[in-house]
């Protein structure tokens, strides 16, 4: 296997089940099999690579799959996080799309590590194509004896359901996800319980990114240790970046943990024409902002990240040139949180709309002095106090704007117009 | 057991419990909206934020499990600012229009915002409107903006009553709770989403802007619409009843009421109040001084006794006059020679009076009848007859319980059933019997099957059971099985004294007549006690003939009804809640209640109305002065248990008689909101869908036999009367069996509850 172990593109045909058996796939799923690799050996492995969980939080993956009860006799679920809605994020899309035996191959050796006969791939409700694509390999595979009984001839059975969400944003949010499959409205739960515990219809399930099982088969092929050295200490392997903005070439890169963001802005063939770099969203678009001297000198790893104020997220990187009015910028992203909220809890609920209503009225020059304290506050009483992170998700952008570009608010405020 | 210490002190707590339910233990108050004891942990408010101590951030009190040795804050720094932050996201969209909401006083957000909110709102952009919903004529939604989402009244609907009628549409900001697809809502246990919304969304339709709940005085009293005994609050103002809440029991009706007890009130202000006496004088009602009336009455009583001898005199009560009303009239009739004395008016087989070696009861607390695991329910419409009860059922069976019914019609109970047999009326007992047989023969499945692997196993008769006309074969059939499942019996009973009655001594002995009796071999003279004798008697047809055809009836009435045809003096007494009384629940609670206003023109309670003829009658030991002192002469002490006793001599037989009927069946439930002479008339249960026009259910295939269609109108005969109904189709009823309500005026033309009916073409 090459060191792009996930990205492929349509040029490669691995959509299709002989060109991916041609490139190796499936290797890592036999090997399992016909080793009859313990589940502790396996985890153990994954534990080595040092995964993290590639949908935004970086839980270790191979912590979480110890979560699932071993001695369990009932129904367990394995459920593939596909509802990709973060704005700026569009790596798990592309592997759905171009490279979908990776993913099925990597539930497939984690359902068999952890037991598990029935597993559902939930899809965001925007991206039709891919759940085309999905099913199409799913039937490839289920015809090859790469899902369903007796895969591979062995005593091992797991079949996959792929499933169309209806794009909504909270929905990616693993308990609304799981109320979503049952057929509810996309509401998440509050935890604990956790899923592993009590997940999709109340039965013990692990939920786990597309990117994070494509991460899999590679692992089990060539060692934890392997996928751990591609990348740095605290974050292992490598990682699918997506670069949207301001960029003459935007797209989804695959590239070693640790890579300053330098390079990767290089490799998006740098700000568009010319034109100066502003500031940086690190991880989609829930992320706190940071500006261009910060930026340039960041890795893009979980630790680098934190460190410079932000976080690695998803690995959607929104570049920002000096044009970009931030007021305008928050307000669009505020817009789309308060749009997003689930409705269930207090503080999410009637947060988010305050906050956009703020930004909006300081967009169009009816801003007040004390809004921006006031701003701050709000974000202060919804971070944190909700069931699940949307809460978070929509004060950060707001905390991350007023840290490092609270001069632009007030210039705004003051002036009723843009800076820039 | 867990040790935990909240705000300091030191609590033990069953482990599994959540820090709320620790805090209220220890009497900690945490302030919550969505959290309901009740109810599933929604954990959206998020008022009930705390600190626990090593947590990153505040949790939910609701939703946090205790942890041993965790350490809560509920009032630090952290906890309060997180409480207060949320007080003011839940007031930023909320109205504020405490001077005109009807929750006004009486507020859980009111309430809170006082410790939590802030002078002044720092939210000066647009508040949000959500239009108000129809949600029928019991519950208001008309100010949905007020609404907090706490998701209670949804939660509520969905695991209490059963059906999900309320649900939250729409995201975010836009999220509204609302019925689907603006239907309204028809639980018959609707009512109590009024009291769990923590704020004015949803209100009491029939009490809007009728009062200030500081305005309102408080009264105790019991429901007298079903055999539970639930305790009410009874709101009163200006000798007024203004709304009844419950009174939480956790043994009778836990947090609940069913709409009906809550708001048959209504029933009160009717304008066929009988508020004077009268006396009819050549064909033409007059209104009378007491006296005159009362005189009229006795010495017209007296008459007939001295004349056509006493046994020529009937006295028919309702089931739900209280206990010292039917001791009284019993006391009355036996002090003048007639044992002509009945309250059980809708049962058909008396066979077991006199061998019955108690009063029946339910055979068991209502408390063991939620800790069931194997329930059998034969002839019951159980929804609409007992819904506190079914909630607690319903409860058992989400819990794990098996429920098992047996009978005539197969109306949704919303909770799933193990087994059911849902034959006609004259294959009940033949069912019963092989059930019995297969239970004695160990049989694994079915309804055999189910109870044979229970540890608590409950046997219950409903009314239906109770009315049918081998009512004693049933009890004796249901009586072996439970004995062989080590399982308990007993009956449901239809009214607030189906207990009481008995031990009230209303009913016959040996030589008197009991209710059909009394109707199908006609009385010269009638007393008539609460009852409406179209719609209280198991033969309405026999029963208005019989009324027709007596020189004398003495109508003791609340309302001024169709006894003005039939009646010679109509005595106005106080319905429930303007009298005191007893009532015995089915679990033998003896329940004493005062009245909770004063009866309204001239209506008198009818224990005193009875105690008077009684006088004027010169009959012996009618000194009562209160209706306590009638009460203890009628039962001696408050401790009854020693008279309650299903056990009946009445073996099962051993050979049962094929049914022999040819032709159609009728099945007869008694609807919901037409069980008593107050709740038939109270306006806003009247607007309900279960008060909706009777109709005549077949089953498709019978429809098609007799080329009728459902929707046509159809002859529906019984004996001499006929009355024409619209035709409906329910698949789910046996075939042969045609299902046509009693009680109501619209079918009170026909003959008996159960036996041969016919339909036709109109």
């Amino acid at each position: 296997m090459s060191a792009q172990i996930i990205l492929a593109t349509a040029a490669d045909g691995l959509a299709k089940l002989d060109n991916y058996v041609k490139a190796g796939g499936y290797q890592a799923l036999r090997k399992v099999l016909t080793e009859k690799m313990s589940a502790d050996a396996i985890i153990a492995e994954v534990k080595a690579s040092g995964l993290r969980g590639r949908g935004g939080a970086g839980f270790p993956t191979g912590l979480k799959w110890s979560f699932m009860p071993k001695n369990y006799d009932g129904v367990k679920y394995l459920v593939c996080n596909s509802d990709e809605g973060e704005p700026g994020t569009c790596k798990d899309r592309d592997i759905l799309r171009y490279n979908p035996h990776v993913l099925i191959e990597g539930m497939a050796i984690a359902a068999y590590t952890m037991s598990v006969k029935a597993g559902y791939n939930y899809i965001h409700g925007e991206i039709f194509e891919a759940y085309e694509v999905m099913e199409a390999a799913c039937e490839e595979a289920r015809k090859a004896g790469y899902l369903g009984k007796n895969i591979l001839g062995f005593d091992f059975e797991f079949d996959l359901h792929n499933h169309m969400g209806y794009g909504a944003y909270v929905c990616g949010e693993e308990t609304a996800l799981l109320e979503s499959i049952e057929g509810k409205k996309g509401q998440p739960r509050f935890k604990p319980p956790f899923p592993a515990s009590f997940g999709l219809y109340g039965k013990p399930t692990t939920i786990n990114n597309t990117e994070t099982f494509a991460s899999i088969p590679y692992i089990i092929c060539e060692g934890g240790q392997k996928f751990a050295e591609l990348g740095v200490p605290n974050s292992g392997g490598i990682k699918l970046f997506s670069i949207s903005g301001h960029v003459n070439n935007p797209g989804n890169f695959e590239l070693p943990m640790g890579t300053p963001f330098k390079k990767l802005l290089e490799l998006a063939g740098g700000v568009r024409n010319g034109h100066k770099l502003k500031a940086v969203i690190p991880g989609g678009s829930s992320m706190p902002v940071l500006p261009a001297e910060i930026m340039m000198d960041v890795n893009l790893d979980y630790d680098s990240l934190q460190k410079a104020g932000s976080y690695l997220g998803s690995g959607a990187v929104i570049v920002m040139d000096e044009t970009t009015c931030m007021v305008k910028a928050l307000e669009r992203l505020s817009y789309f949180y308060f749009e997003e909220s689930c409705g269930q809890c207090t503080p999410c609920r009637e947060g988010t709309g305050w906050l956009y209503r703020i930004i909006h009225r300081i967009e169009h020059g009816e801003g007040k002095p004390e809004d921006l304290d006031l701003l701050l506050s709000l974000c202060d009483n919804i971070a944190g106090r909700t069931v699940c992170a949307l809460g978070d998700a929509a004060a950060w952008p707001v905390q991350g704007m007023l840290k490092h570009f609270r001069k632009e608010f007030e210039y705004h405020i003051e002036h009723k117009r843009c800076l820039v | 057991m867990i040790n935990i210490e909240i705000d300091g002190i030191k609590i033990q707590t069953e482990n599994g419990a959540t820090v709320i339910e620790a805090a209220h233990l220890a009497g900690i108050a945490i302030p919550h909206f969505c959290y309901h004891k009740k109810l599933s942990i929604a954990a959206n408010c998020r008022m009930c934020l705390v600190q626990v101590e090593k947590a990153p951030k505040p949790l939910p009190a609701c939703a946090t499990p205790v942890a041993e040795g965790m350490k809560v804050f509920t009032h630090s720094e952290q906890a309060v600012k997180a409480q207060k932050g949320v007080m003011e996201f839940l007031l930023v969209n909320h109205p504020l229009d405490c001077p005109i909401c009807d929750q006004g006083g009486e507020c859980m957000l009111q309430d809170m915002s006082v410790g939590y909110g802030g002078g002044n709102s720092r939210y000066h952009e647009e508040k949000r409107v959500v239009l108000g919903k129809d949600l029928g004529p019991l519950v208001s939604a008309e100010e949905m903006s007020r609404c907090i989402n706490c998701t209670r009244c949804v939660r509520f609907l969905q695991e209490v009553a059963g059906q999900m009628e309320l649900g939250q549409a729409f995201r975010g900001e836009h999220a509204e709770v609302m019925s689907f697809v603006s239907g309204t809502i028809n639980s018959e246990l609707s009512g109590n989403v009024i009291d769990l919304c923590p704020v004015g969304a949803l209100t009491s339709k029939p009490f809007r802007y009728k009062a200030r709940s500081w305005e309102l005085s408080r009264r105790r009293s019991v429901s007298a619409h079903d055999s539970l005994g639930s305790g009410l609050a009874v709101h009163t103002k200006n000798n007024r009843v203004l709304r009844v809440l419950p009174i939480e029991n956790e043994a009778i009706n836990e947090c609940w009421l069913s709409d009906k007890d809550r708001f048959a009130y209504e029933g009160l202000n009717s304008s066929e109040r009988l508020t004077k006496p009268m006396i009819k004088k050549d064909g033409q009602w007059q209104e009378v001084p007491w006296q005159v009336a009362l005189e009229f009455a006795a010495n017209g009583m007296r008459h007939l006794a001295n004349g056509a001898g006493a046994e020529q005199i009937g006295a028919l009560a309702t089931a739900n006059s209280t206990l010292e009303e039917l001791y009284l009239l019993q006391k009355m009739m036996r002090g003048i020679g007639s044992d002509n004395v009945d309250f059980r008016l809708r049962q058909s087989d008396f066979s077991t009076d006199g061998k019955q070696q108690g009063a029946p009861w339910l055979g068991m607390s209502i408390a063991d009848v939620g800790q069931a695991d194997r329930l059998l329910i034969v002839g019951s419409f159980l929804r609409k007859d007992h819904p506190v009860l079914a909630a607690r059922i319903r409860r058992a069976v989400r819990k794990g319980a098996q429920a098992n019914i047996i009978h005539s019609a197969d109306d949704d109970l919303l909770m799933p059933l193990a087994n059911k047999a849902i034959v006609a009326p004259d294959a009940i007992v033949e069912t019963l019997a092989q059930i019995a047989k297969a239970v004695a023969a160990k049989q694994t499945d079915g309804i055999a099957g189910s109870l044979s692997s229970g540890q608590r196993v409950v046997v219950l008769l409903g009314n239906f059971a109770q009315q049918h006309p081998q009512a004693a074969q049933i009890q004796a059939l249901a009586q072996q099985i439970a004995a062989a499942t080590n399982g308990k019996f007993g009956f449901l009973g239809e009214a607030a004294n189906s207990v009481g009655g008995y031990l009230a001594q209303a009913t016959p002995s040996a030589k008197g007549l009991n209710a059909a009796s009394m109707l199908a071999a006609p009385r010269k003279a009638y007393l008539l006690l609460n009852v409406e004798a179209e719609l209280d008697c198991a033969n309405p047809q026999q029963a208005i003939a019989a009324m027709q055809a007596a020189d004398l009836v003495i109508a003791l009435s609340a309302y001024k009804h169709h006894a003005t045809e039939y009646a010679d003096v109509l005595l106005p007494i106080a319905p429930y809640l303007e009298t005191s009384g007893t009532f015995v629940s089915c679990e033998g609670r003896v329940q004493s209640f005062k009245g909770a206003v004063k009866p309204q023109g001239e209506a008198r309670p009818a224990w005193k109305v009875l105690r008077v003829l009684g006088n004027l009658l010169k009959v012996e030991g009618f000194e009562f002065d209160s209706s306590e002192a009638v009460r203890d002469e009628a039962i001696g002490g408050m401790d009854i248990a020693a008279k309650l006793n299903n056990a009946s001599p009445a073996t099962a037989q051993s050979a049962i008689p094929t049914p022999q009927s040819s032709g159609l069946q009728r099945v007869s439930d008694v609807p919901i909101y037409a069980t008593d002479a107050v709740v038939r008339r109270s306006a806003p249960l009247q607007a309900t869908a279960d008060a909706a026009l009777p109709q005549v259910w077949l089953h498709s295939d019978e429809l098609k036999k007799l080329g009728v269609q459902a929707g046509e109108t159809v002859n529906v005969s019984q004996g001499q009367g006929s009355v024409k109904l619209l035709a409906a189709a329910d698949d789910k009823l046996p075939k042969g069996v045609v299902r046509v309500a009693t009680g109501h005026a619209a079918t009170a033309a026909l003959g008996a509850m159960f036996g041969t009916i016919s339909v036709e073409r109109a």
